[in-house]
């Protein structure tokens, strides 16, 4: 292997979006009959370093060279004239077609179109390396793994050497992954090189030949997965703990009652893969509970949960009114459970559309909240004003004024509006996602202080965050998720981020899965 | 019986073509996934401008009974083809390129497009200083008109299959190829990964601006075709402002009552046209309101298909899945 000249060989590349730097410097090689994983946590870059192999995005600096020539990869059909394929989270495919006419989409054969033939050459690669796809199957009738092959297949079909799957696990039953991995060890064994994006410690073991880690964007540094032991890879992927001085003062023991308690709660997403599987915790009031998992692992799944936004398969989830008085949540009306205290902020990726409408104005979106309230048809307007007003000014939001529509504020802004409504509501839990999700320094620090000032208060907040040292200095206790199962509870104060770690890839939670 | 058949096929299959150059210009244009609800009046443009290039030729002839038989069809057909592409490339270059909602700029472009009309019809019927709101160019119509010189020997036969223009057989025609290319060629297949889902198309390296502008620009000429073929086949070569009334609307609500298969608007046509002009051979003595009654057929048939197509659940028979969306690359 070390004779050959490597397939594909990037030289400190770099790419920014804005502010952001999503690669810095990133080196490495890829080499034909080989499995590469690459490791990262989330927003390491991984994906972003594929992209720019595969032609979407194009880097700011650094070089690209394939078989020993330097290329310019300027659109996604350059990279296929490579041989490069990538196989993105979010299938390409087109859902009324067959697997074949989703195959032979947009190639330039010469000749007339000639389906059955075009079906016969898929069939032959599916015998090849050990497919199952039906080449007359409309896509609208596969299952997530079945479009994935057509996917896989498709590349195949046009001579891709390069392929890159992102995530391609994600979507899958263990059954299912266990036959993309036997496929993909044939297309190792064919000549092709194979580049697997995870965050899986326990696939990167099971399918790769070679792991490269990122973090942060760089390049971190790359082992022999036959020589290299779990531990040492998780280390190389959250790296080493940093201090950030964020406040945590001791929960007020006389506030403390049992709010929530979570029974062997089951979820099973539109699709049928199990989220959450037989999870059970409780959240205290006056203390902030951080949930820590690798992304999808069934955070978003559990707020809702308990939000009533979910429909669940099984457990229980009870709320305490008081040392005597219990209801149980699942069932009921998610406006009721809302009525009772229970207010859940989730900031998604693009951080408005939960929550916020973009074109309102900050009142208009207090009123989000209230306008059920006063005597219909009318609603009252002066409330949510007076509201608008307070969370402008006690939270700084920096703004012209409230009658500005929520889209035009910056992300710290708005999620600012968004964290100060739900704690106007003078909540009992308040379960806030990614609360700082895109925020600069300072700004984060507000919203630290704002949910601490609740959980003074005597609210039971939980905490969901992907950075792993701003959920060890903020939280009392860590509930860690790891596919959907709880790894374990640690406390925030004693915990280390290696241990967090360690459960996040299954290792703190027992059995290998 | 026979005899009612006789004379009834013949004036559906007349009223039926310019729904089937409407509808088989709308569906090539909806596989791309612009949903363009300017059809009727592309297909008013598309008459007007024929008129015009008629008009103008036959005034510039001292005699135009004696026009050139190519040119007295081809002038016409020109300009039709002409203003109809006029108005595909303004509905594209405000939808793909501007991504302006389609849905208002479709109903503006009927709203412009009967206004042109009616302005120009109305401008050239001042020209000719007629007694009646109407412009009568017979010699043009009568080069559409030409039937085969053995049809009327043909009994039967000749009345229900032989009787009409060479638009009509046109129209059937290019139903035809534009089925076969949209499910058995390369570009059909192109065109209708655009429709569905343009971000799969482009991710298979499909100009997605360049298959929209193509598709609805063909689309548009093909159902300009369709008030080119009403005005001088169907009315005789007679313009008065309004005639074509709710044609277009029709053609649209064909496309789904088709599922969106041109070669299925061939019957389908000729059944709208039918029941279009069914009050006519239902015997309603003198009650007048009866008679309205009937006329709404057309109408009540499409609203019933519409609530049944609503109904299917099957995949394939949805419209594309696009439909109506603006693409945009870097929304991901």
């Amino acid at each position: 292997m070390e004779a050959t000249q490597p397939a594909v060989r990037l030289r400190n590349i770099s790419k920014s979006f804005g502010q952001v730097q999503a690669n810095t410097d990133v080196s490495l090689d890829i080499n034909r009959g080989e499995v590469l994983a690459l490791l990262g946590e989330n927003g390491s870059g991984k994906t972003t370093l594929m992209n720019m192999l595969s032609g979407i995005y194009f880097p700011d600096s650094g070089t690209i060279e394939i078989d020993g020539k330097p290329v310019v990869i300027g659109s996604p059909k350059d990279a296929f004239d490579y041989g490069i394929g990538m196989i993105h989270q979010h299938f390409k495919l087109v859902n009324v077609f067959t697997a074949t006419e989703n195959i032979v989409l947009g190639l330039k054969e010469a000749g007339k179109l000639d389906l059955d033939a075009a079906a016969q050459k898929v069939k032959q690669i599916c015998d090849l390396y050990g497919f199952d796809v039906d080449p007359y199957q409309k896509v609208y009738d596969m299952s997530v793994s079945q479009k994935q092959t057509v996917e896989i297949v498709k590349l195949l079909y046009r001579g891709a050497e390069i392929l890159i799957l992102d995530e391609p696990t994600a979507v899958l039953t263990p059954q299912e992954t266990d036959k993309l991995f036997a496929v993909l060890r044939n297309m190792r064994d064919d000549g092709k090189a194979v580049i697997i994006i995870t965050h899986k410690l326990n696939e990167v073991k099971d399918i790769s030949d070679r792991v490269v880690v990122l973090r942060k964007g760089a390049y971190v540094g790359e082992l022999v997965t036959a020589e290299a032991t779990t531990q040492e890879m998780t280390n190389m992927m959250v790296g080493h703990q940093v201090t950030l001085n964020i406040d945590r003062p001791d929960p007020e023991m006389k506030y403390r009652m049992e709010r929530i308690s979570v029974k062997n709660l089951t979820v099973k997403n539109r699709e049928g893969i199990t989220k959450l599987d037989d999870v059970s915790f409780s959240i205290f009031t006056g203390e902030i509970l951080g949930i820590a998992g690798i992304s999808g692992s069934g955070q978003k799944e559990l707020l809702e949960a308990i939000a009533g936004l979910q429909p669940v398969e099984n457990g229980s989830i009870e709320y305490h009114v008081d040392d005597v008085t219990t209801e149980q949540l699942i069932g009921m009306d998610p406006l009721k459970i809302a009525g009772m205290g229970v207010v859940l902020s989730f900031v998604p990726e693009d951080r408005l559309g939960m929550g916020l409408v973009g074109s309102m104005d900050i009142t208009d979106n207090m009123m989000l909240r209230s306008f059920r309230n006063g005597p219909l048809p009318f609603t009252d307007r002066s409330e949510p004003r007076h509201l608008a007003e307070l969370v402008v000014d006690e939270l700084g939001v920096n703004t012209p004024g409230i009658a500005t529509p929520v889209r035009r504020l910056s992300g710290g802004n708005v999620q600012k509006v968004l964290v100060g409504r739900e704690i106007a509501a003078a909540p009992t839990v308040l379960l806030s996602a990614y609360a700082v999700r895109g925020l600069d320094v300072n700004s984060s620090y507000v919203i630290y202080d704002l949910l601490n000032r609740q959980k003074g208060n005597g609210v039971a907040v939980v905490y969901v965050g992907e950075d792993l040292d701003v959920l060890l200095e903020l939280c009392d206790r860590i509930l860690v998720l790891c596919g959907g199962k709880v790894s374990g509870i640690v406390d925030g104060r004693t915990t280390t981020k290696n241990e967090v770690g360690l459960m996040m890839t299954r290792l703190g939670g027992g059995e290998m899965a | 019986m026979f005899d009612f058949l006789v004379s009834f096929i013949p004036r559906a299959v007349v009223q039926g073509v310019p729904l089937l150059y409407g509808s088989t210009g709308e569906i090539v244009t909806e596989k791309s996934g612009n949903l363009n609800l300017g059809i009727p009046g592309v297909m008013y443009v598309g008459g007007i401008c024929g008129v015009i290039g008629s008009f103008l030729y036959e005034r510039s002839l001292s005699d135009p009974s004696q026009m050139n038989a190519a040119l007295g069809i081809l002038i016409p057909l020109l300009s039709c083809l002409a203003g109809s592409l006029l108005m595909g490339l303004l509905y594209c270059f405000l939808t793909v390129t501007l991504r302006a909602n389609q849905n208002v700029t479709g109903l503006a472009m009927t709203t412009f497009g009967v206004g042109v009309g009616n302005f120009f019809g109305g401008s050239l019927i001042k020209l000719t200083g007629a007694d009646v709101p109407s412009i009568a160019l017979s010699a043009t119509s009568n080069l559409y008109r030409t039937r085969l010189p053995f049809a009327g020997d043909l009994g039967w036969f000749g009345q229900v299959f032989l009787s009409y223009g060479f638009l009509a057989y046109a129209a059937i025609i290019i139903a035809i190829l534009a089925s076969y290319m949209l499910n058995h060629t390369r570009i059909g297949l192109q065109l209708r990964a655009v429709g569905e889902d343009p971000a799969t198309a482009d991710a298979a390296g499909i100009n997605i601006t360049r298959y929209k502008f193509m598709a609805t620009c063909a689309g548009c000429m093909i159902a300009g075709l369709g008030g080119l073929y009403y005005v001088m086949d169907y009315a005789n070569g007679v313009w008065s402002n309004d005639a074509f009334g709710d044609r277009g609307w029709l053609a649209i609500a064909l496309v789904i009552f088709t599922i969106w298969r041109p070669n299925v608007s061939i019957g389908a046509s000729i059944l709208f046209g039918g029941l279009y002009i069914l009050y006519l051979f239902i015997p309603t003595g003198k009650d007048l309101a009866v008679k309205e009654l009937y006329k709404m057929l057309p109408y009540v048939v499409t609203i019933v298909v519409l609530v049944f197509s609503s109904l299917r659940n099957k995949r394939e028979n949805q419209p594309p899945e696009s439909l109506g969306l603006p693409y945009f690359r870097e929304e991901r």
